[in-house]
């Protein structure tokens, strides 16, 4: 089978790459760390302050980045496939506008950065919760209904964020913007993360081979055996939780849930069982290098990390997406 | 071998009222061919005999269980259905298109193994799109992705075939070799159940014919008795010649 004897050397691949930018975010920034010290602190030796550099700072973060990116990626990967539109990615259904919406009311009541990512994740469930609701509608389920009514909330919550943004104090905006695009300076507890991406990678890994039938439409997809409703509302709810914690970690980091794994699909093709796990580690290498790069380009000036995705994707996706088929 | 059963059927139709309640068994190496003009609903009991779609009143049943008892995937083990329409949003090579129909049979972790690449591969062969097998479907022709169509149906091995208008887009040769291949499954013992618009190919291939009338109104039997022209003048209203070739009947709009 085609598919599979690429499969192997490609997640490989990609799975190298990820510990290597990785490795890189725990050796870069103001003070610079060389590979054998880094080594050295990571067997538990070497210099207190490379210890402290390491474990207190730049590994909470750079696990963070690598979360936020696995899970941005994912959550894109399944949107596409569930809304049968290769441009769809995690915040087109309004996840991220209701998530900002509930940021940016505790940051202009001055609440600790606990209670900002309280809010944004209350925030992007309840703009999950209304989306469910209204498209449901008094007749049957939609992917274009689906996409319209997502696309139409996100305007409103958009306006929502304008009205907050012309309310707040000046010295509270800068906060704001570098929240709406995107900022890791304060996820440096990454365990939640973690702890929704893998086990949620695990429960798709199965379905991947359903996903490829559900992208030839829901017809084809049903006379082939799949039950598509259930695997329709399932693939929401996962993709919505996805974004959520992706959005309460790091603001609304763009790009990378519709790059990634478009990405992938003009380089690997479309089989959901490989692309699936590659936007993971993908998603999760990007990210991690465009936060390293975002805190050390223009040091001590940290750059919201979702300006690199866009610059570091933007071009790429061009190139692959001109020189492809 | 599996029986397909219709039970006091109504098939919803969308803005039309009422409806014609009806009950057939379409039996191993049957070749039943349904006609109607445009809008009377072809597709929607095609739909409603796949279970894709409910039934305003009545059962579907296969093997004896009515089809809304079922799993999916229990269905999609027995029949197979080839679709008028298609989506691709996404890529996808012929080959990986034709091994889709292998899906019923895969449990969530296993992967395609050597026969199902076979079976895709014979189905490819036999619909002669082997050449094109790594080509993306997106860059086929009409005939040519109506051709994948059936090779992904073909793939699933049915016992029972629901087939949309199956020589759809397909030059001459095709639709003859097209349903040559569906008339070799019947004589195999599945049982094939197809929209036509060309009442020629329905005279010479099929064994029982269901008119379905705007209106309607619908009625079924034994290929001879119901490809009466006055009767298909009205169904189709349209005036009709009629001669006959190599012993079957072939209409010709007058």
């Amino acid at each position: 089978m085609p598919v599979a004897s690429r499969s192997l050397p490609a997640l490989l691949l990609l799975a190298v790459g990820g510990v290597l930018s990785l490795l890189m975010a725990l050796a870069v920034g103001s003070v610079s760390i060389t590979w054998q010290e880094l080594l050295a602190v990571l067997a538990g030796q070497g210099q207190g302050l490379h210890q402290e550099l390491v474990y207190s700072l730049r590994a909470p973060r750079a696990l963070s980045a690598f979360a936020t990116g696995g899970l941005l990626a994912l959550a894109g990967a399944l949107m596409q496939v569930l809304l049968r539109n290769p441009l769809a990615d995690p915040y087109v259904l309004g996840i991220s506008g209701g998530a900002a919406v509930g940021a940016l009311l505790s940051m202009l009541l001055g609440l600790g950065t606990a209670m900002v990512s309280g809010s944004a994740f209350v925030g992007a469930l309840l703009s999950t919760v209304l989306v469910f609701g209204l498209a449901q509608g008094r007749g049957s389920w939609t992917p274009t209904r689906l996409l319209l009514t997502g696309v139409v909330i996100a305007a409103g919550w958009g306006a929502v964020i304008t009205f907050l943004l012309t309310l707040s104090p000046t010295e509270k905006l800068p906060g704001m913007l570098y929240w709406l695009m995107g900022d890791l300076s304060y996820a440096d507890s990454p365990q939640t993360a973690w702890w929704v991406l893998i086990p949620v990678l695990l429960l798709t890994l199965p379905l991947g081979r359903s996903l490829n039938v559900l992208a030839r439409g829901p017809l084809q997809a049903a006379a082939l055996g799949v039950a598509v409703k259930p695997l329709e509302w399932g693939v929401y709810g996962l993709a919505s939780l996805l974004t959520a914690v992706a959005v309460t970690t790091a603001g609304s980091v763009g790009f990378v849930g519709l790059i990634v794994p478009h990405m992938l699909r003009l380089v690997l093709g479309n089989d959901q069982r490989l692309i699936l796990p590659a936007s993971v580690l993908a998603g999760g290498a990007l990210l991690t290098v465009a936060d390293t790069l975002a805190r050390t380009l223009m040091a001590p000036e940290q750059l919201p990390v979702g300006v690199i995705t866009a610059l570091l994707g933007v071009p790429t996706f061009l190139f692959l997406l001109y020189r492809s088929r | 071998m599996a029986v397909l059963e219709a039970r006091n059927l109504v098939v919803d139709i969308p803005g039309r009222e009422g409806g014609h309640a009806f009950s057939a068994r379409v039996l191993p190496g049957q070749r039943w061919g349904v006609l109607g003009p445009n809008g009377a609903g072809k597709t929607s009991l095609l739909h409603t005999l796949a279970g894709l779609r409910p039934a305003r009143s009545g059962e579907v049943l296969l093997d004896g269980q009515s089809l809304s008892g079922l799993t999916r995937r229990a269905v999609a083990q027995k029949l197979a259905v080839v679709f008028q329409e298609r989506q691709d949003s996404f890529p996808a090579t012929v080959l990986e298109t034709a091994l889709v129909g292998r899906h019923p049979f895969l449990s969530p972790w296993q992967r395609e193994s050597a026969e199902d690449l076979r079976l895709a591969n014979g189905a490819l062969e036999r619909l002669s799109l082997s050449l094109l097998k790594d080509r993306l479907v997106s860059t086929l022709s009409g005939g040519e992705r109506q051709r994948v169509s059936i090779a992904t149906a073909l793939t699933q091995q049915p016992a029972i075939w629901l087939a949309d208008e199956p020589t759809n887009h397909l030059d001459l040769h095709h639709q003859v070799a097209v349903m040559a291949l569906l008339n070799q499954q019947a004589e195999q013992g599945a049982a094939v159940f197809m929209c036509l618009h060309d009442l020629n190919l329905a005279a010479r291939w099929c064994d029982h014919i269901l008119l379905l009338f705007p209106d309607g109104e619908l009625c079924f039997g034994p290929a001879d008795t119901m490809l009466v022209p006055e009767v298909l003048e009205r169904l189709y209203n349209q005036s009709l010649s009629v001669t006959t070739v190599n012993g079957k009947p072939v209409f010709v709009p007058a």
